[in-house]
């Protein structure tokens, strides 16, 4: 049991292969072992790996377009330029104003693209796990993100008045203050970053989970449950390629809802009245 | 190894676990958005951002040479119009001079010709005159010859009565329209 388990780092599917019963995913595939430098803080696993991996592909695209950057583009280009034109635009410039997205393009930028990468890499066989299905990355975005916006709206509106206005609706009759009060101070102090985090996280985990599942449960039912159940196998198939497709929808839905999100809060903290 | 490891943290995961991040994850999810951040902010998008700025400078370059292709285009067009125009006023006055002069040339002609036939008209009244004086001369010739003829007939007749002396007139002028007549049909 102990040897299939650590087989389960090097991804479910092989693990299936090596096993002679079916395999459901488990928490154990967030927690993969260590690799190198065990117990200590730069302990590295299959995630962090993974995650390296997912920078280095992305940073490696770049490096090749930016490598032969012309006035014509070439398709490598002209595709770096559309994402890039498409985070600038669809979700900086039109969430904030184009005078404001200078400042905060390469940190949504940043979210976008790492989010996406990494997301992506719930695909790749053999490797299988997002990079963001962990809550490490989404909870430093998204604390990365609380930092920024309460920092701009600060420096836009002196300590004071950005507080006030973050909490105090106005055009509010009195008593309501009394429960509006606390619930603007809850949104905008714990529930925003925490949703922010916990729609990416809980979104490839559950992908993770599902994804593995279909073909952990394929795999049973063609190579190891009796003749009759073979049929099931079929039908988990084709739930594992229609999951594949929803989460490569979900992969850019999560980075693009991230950053927009992100610019968002940005934005309004910034505002004078919301 | 690896086994001891699964077996101290890998059977007692609870669910809260997913939401307490391990300190490595932490410290390499930093060095991975620091990486990313540093990447974006100081290499890829400054790289981008001058491609897409020298694109837009061209871009308005190439406008801006059109723009100044089809000013010199509508200036030439100009000039020659202009050109043309002078040229057709140029052909319009050269034709204007040319009739002007010819119509000059023609009334110089006509003032010559008709000198001329003024000039022509004038030597033959003079020599309609000279010939006259001439005829005058020979007729007065003639005239005193045919007195004195007269007058030695006279003298020879016997001149009875101012009737006979009339009537010896009368006979002396016919006989000169005679010779006359017949001097002038000879003549013809």
């Amino acid at each position: 049991m102990h040897i299939v388990d650590v087989v389960t780092a090097a991804g479910t599917i092989a693990l299936a292969a090596e096993g002679s019963a079916f395999h459901p995913p488990s928490m154990k595939d967030f927690f993969p072992p260590a690799i190198w430098f065990e117990g200590t803080p730069f302990e590295v696993n299959r995630i962090v790996l993974i995650r390296f991996l997912a920078i280095g592909l992305l940073l490696g695209f770049f490096a090749l377009v930016i490598r032969k950057l012309a006035v014509v583009p070439s398709r490598g280009q002209s595709v770096a330029e559309m994402l890039l034109d498409f985070v600038r635009v669809n979700i900086v410039e039109e969430s904030m104003g184009k005078e404001k997205a200078k400042r905060f393009l390469p940190l949504i930028t940043t979210i976008f693209f790492l989010v996406l990468s990494l997301n992506l890499m719930g695909f790749i066989p053999g490797i299988n796990m997002a990079g963001t299905a962990t809550i490490a990355v989404p909870l430093l975005l998204a604390l990365i993100v609380y930092v920024t916006y309460h920092a701009a709206g600060v420096q836009a509106q002196g300590l004071g008045h950005y507080v006030k206005n973050q909490i105090v609706l106005p055009g509010v009759p009195w008593p309501l203050h009394i429960i509006l009060i606390p619930i603007e101070f809850l949104t905008k102090f714990v529930i925003q970053p925490a949703t922010l985090t916990l729609r990416l996280t809980i979104n490839m985990m559950v992908g993770h989970l599902l994804l593995v599942l279909c073909f952990a449960a394929t795999w049973f039912f063609f190579f190891d449950a009796s003749v009759g159940f073979k049929a099931f196998g079929f039908l988990t198939l084709f739930g594992g390629i229609f999951m594949t497709l929803l989460k490569t929808l979900v992969a850019f839905l999560q980075a693009y809802i991230f950053a927009l999100l992100a610019s968002i809060y940005i934005n309004q903290a910034m505002a004078e009245e919301h | 190894m690896t086994s001891v490891h699964i077996a101290a943290g890998g059977d007692d995961i609870s669910g809260a676990d997913l939401f307490f991040p391990p300190l490595y994850d932490i410290v390499w999810s930093a060095v991975v958005i620091a990486i990313v951040f540093f990447a974006f902010w100081k290499w890829i998008l400054p790289s981008f951002k001058r491609v897409l700025d020298e694109r837009a400078e061209k871009i308005q370059g190439g406008i801006e040479k059109a723009e100044r292709v089809q000013a010199e285009a509508d200036a030439a067009l100009a000039e020659y119009q202009q050109q043309l125009a002078e040229g057709r006023a140029e052909a319009a006055r050269l034709r204007a001079e040319a009739q002007e002069e010819g119509k000059q040339i023609i009334a110089e002609l006509k003032a010559q010709a008709n000198a001329e036939a003024e000039r022509i008209t004038q030597a033959a009244h003079a020599q309609i005159e000279a010939e006259r004086q001439q005829a005058l001369v020979s007729l007065r010739q003639d005239v005193g010859e045919l007195a004195t003829e007269l007058a030695s007939r006279i003298v020879g007749e016997t001149l009875a009565d101012d009737a006979r002396a009339a009537a010896v007139v009368d006979r002396f002028i016919a006989d000169l329209e005679a010779s006359q007549a017949s001097g002038a049909a000879a003549k013809e």
